[in-house]
């Protein structure tokens, strides 16, 4: 796999801010009734991560996935498209933005259990070696999910069995208003080097060193030796949720925020691409926003009548919640 | 013909199943040296890889399974203790059931959990001896409960075909159950289709697991005063609501037998359907465990909290003076 060019690393981060900013506006406009987890200011991991894997790896994303999405192919209009609940969303609507699955890309989706996806990722990943593939499995979550019993066992079991994983934890140093210092016990990569597997800890607000980094555990993954753990400190630059633009949670000095946002990830990746270059992406991304908002608020909305289509793989009809056919008393007079 | 115990038949659909497909393979604790006997001579004849040892890390090896089953495998996951699945409630019902739904059908996890000794066993007191069905059937989880040698044998084999996660509880009053077979009745029982043990026209008992075999007893026991239908539901979710329907357009009255707690636990929702949607000459009735009931662990506080054959012969007689 080539490395990718300074622009190309430009256009993946750039696409994925403008897409949290323009799902932001659309959060207001009521077009996305969930709100969403922003990932703004943390596109180098994303992106990084997103250039040193295959379309035909697996990726289990987290609740701040849309950039890991993006990042690993997904198209922008049909992540909308899932976002506003349309039937033409990657997951037909079902899944919103929390839970995007898209298999074309290899994105099993995201549980809503912080940290349960590293167990789902080696799991993934331990069928792929065993289909003799040297397709690898990611699993992507943030500081939070690192005292999370399941993740740590994921640990153990994905080093026993040798299996191709690679795990990205995206420290932004906050799970929603919990600094890390007040629940991180040890460290965050002393977490997988007590199971023996290789750790480090990268910056995260560079692409470049993302990229590096994830490069070398994929390689390790698909040369059958086993998975890597990988944490980048990196930081949010807005709410955990968009529910944080009305609750304004005081959990942050904005100092401290100022101080992160001096480190823009995209301003620094746009100074890496000549000028000319740099506008002809930020117009080729706009004209391709421009489009997805277009196909995602054109794409027709559920069937009430088909909500629980897909519940099940088998096709099972359930029972509705009014009896079809209420019974009949006969019963004899005491 | 073999006579075939019922733990030999989990060992022996597993085998098969094994043996038909590829994908399918065990995770579980002490699987390898079979302490339940369920894996017996599997580790030998298909290799680490599909008899996979696990340590105990029940939540870890449960999502373990739901990944492989999402990348194309068929898990078959083995819990030694009921309380267990407690463990993994989350995994089961709040992951691998809900993937279908939440990728817009895209995703498949055809995992079998099987819980090879469910319910009471003497002495084993508070934390071993529930039998959690009424859960999982709850959150709309395929649950199948064998009750004989045969349907464990087909009931095993249908969930480790089917595409979603199913859950197979095999009772421990029904493992020592002898049944003499021949090859021809080893297939695979369909999930979501009762049996009926015994045919009668005064009351329709609903027994579910090992109670088949106590509601069996009692029918021949009162056979001179009372007919008694005898209907295993074999499969808790889906239930089989026509082949209830069916029994009590032939009784009119229904009695469940259920070894589960009381508040909404599988009786309850098997009276409340028959109570809404089907014809009845009495009030139903159901024999189950008390509310919110904790086994001791002398035998003199667990076994009255059980639901017995006199409980039931008394209630049958009740509801056949009713109406």
């Amino acid at each position: 796999m080539n490395t990718p060019r300074p622009e190309d690393f430009y256009r993946s981060m750039r696409l994925i801010r403008r897409f949290e900013e323009r799902s932001m506006d659309l959060v207001r406009s009521g077009e996305i009734i969930s709100g969403i987890h922003a990932c703004i200011g943390q596109e180098a991991v994303a992106a990084g991560v997103g250039a040193a894997l295959r379309t035909d790896d697996i990726m289990l994303a987290n609740h701040r996935g849309h950039g890991q999405l993006l990042a690993k192919g997904t198209d922008p209009g049909r992540l909308l498209a899932e976002m506003a609940g349309r039937t033409t969303g990657v997951a037909r609507g079902r899944g919103g933005s929390f839970h995007p699955s898209d298999l074309t890309v290899g994105v099993l989706g995201s549980t809503g259990s912080v940290g349960h996806g590293a167990p789902l990722a080696a799991g993934a990943a331990w069928a792929l070696a065993r289909a003799g593939s040297d397709r690898v499995a990611v699993s992507v979550f943030g500081d939070g999910a690192v005292n999370q019993g399941a993740l740590l066992e994921a640990f153990n079991l994905a080093a026993l069995w040798r299996v191709p994983a690679v795990f990205i934890c995206e420290n932004n140093f906050y799970a929603t208003t919990l600094p890390v210092g007040a629940s991180v016990a040890g460290t965050v990569t002393g977490r997988a080097e007590a199971f023996g597997i290789p750790a480090e800890s990268v910056d995260g607000m560079d692409p470049e060193p993302v990229y590096a980094a994830a490069a070398r555990g994929v390689a390790r993954a698909r040369a059958g030796e086993g998975p890597t753990f990988l944490e980048f400190l990196t930081y949010r630059f807005e709410g955990h949720h968009t529910f944080e633009t009305t609750t304004r949670l005081r959990y942050r000095e904005p100092e401290e925020v100022a101080r992160w946002q001096q480190r823009d990830p995209l301003a620094l990746q746009a100074g890496r691409v000549p000028g000319g270059l740099r506008e002809r992406i930020d117009a080729e991304v706009e004209a391709r926003l421009e489009a997805a908002v277009r196909f995602a608020l054109a794409g027709p909305k559920p069937d009430p009548a088909d909500a629980l289509e897909y519940l099940y793989a088998s096709g099972l009809r359930t029972r509705p919640g009014v009896a079809a056919r209420p019974g009949r008393v006969r019963m004899a007079r005491r | 013909m073999t006579k075939l115990s019922y733990a030999r038949a989990l060992n022996r659909a597993l085998a098969a199943e094994m043996e038909r497909d590829p994908a399918v393979f065990v995770l579980g604790e002490d699987v390898r040296h079979a302490l339940t006997n369920v894996t017996a001579g599997l580790f030998d004849r298909f290799g680490p890889e599909r008899i996979m040892e696990t340590p105990l890390s029940e939540q870890g090896f449960t999502n373990f399974a739901t990944g492989a089953a999402m990348a194309g495998l068929r898990p078959v996951v083995e819990y030694q203790i009921p309380f267990l699945l407690m463990l993994v409630f989350e995994q089961i019902v709040n992951q691998a059931n809900k993937f279908s739904l939440m990728s817009g059908g895209q995703a498949t996890v055809p995992v079998t959990y099987l819980l090879p000794a469910a319910g009471w066993r003497l002495g084993w007191g508070a934390q071993h001896s529930d039998e959690p069905y009424s859960l999982f059937a709850h959150y709309g989880v395929k649950t199948v409960v064998p009750a004989t040698p045969s349907d464990a044998f087909g009931l095993f084999a249908s969930a480790i075909r089917d595409d979603d996660p199913v859950v197979v509880f095999a009772p421990i009053g029904s493992l020592q159950m002898r049944e003499d077979l021949t090859p021809a009745e080893l297939v695979p029982v369909p999930i979501g289709l009762s049996r009926i043990h015994r045919e009668g026209h005064d009351v329709t008992v609903v027994a579910i697991g090992h109670l088949v075999y106590d509601a069996l007893a009692v029918a021949s026991q009162l056979e001179d005063q009372v007919s008694i239908e005898v209907f295993d539901p074999r499969t808790l979710y889906p239930f089989d609501w026509d082949g209830l329907a069916a029994s009590l357009a032939r009784t009119g009255r229904l009695v469940v037998i259920d070894d589960s707690n009381r508040s909404c636990g599988m009786a309850a929702e098997i009276l409340a359907t028959a109570a809404e949607e089907m014809s009845l000459l009495a009030p139903p009735r159901r024999i189950t465990r008390p509310d919110g009931a904790i086994l001791g662990f002398a035998p003199e506080l667990d076994l009255t909290l059980q639901p017995d054959r006199r409980q039931l012969a008394d209630t049958v007689l009740e509801v056949v003076k009713d109406g």
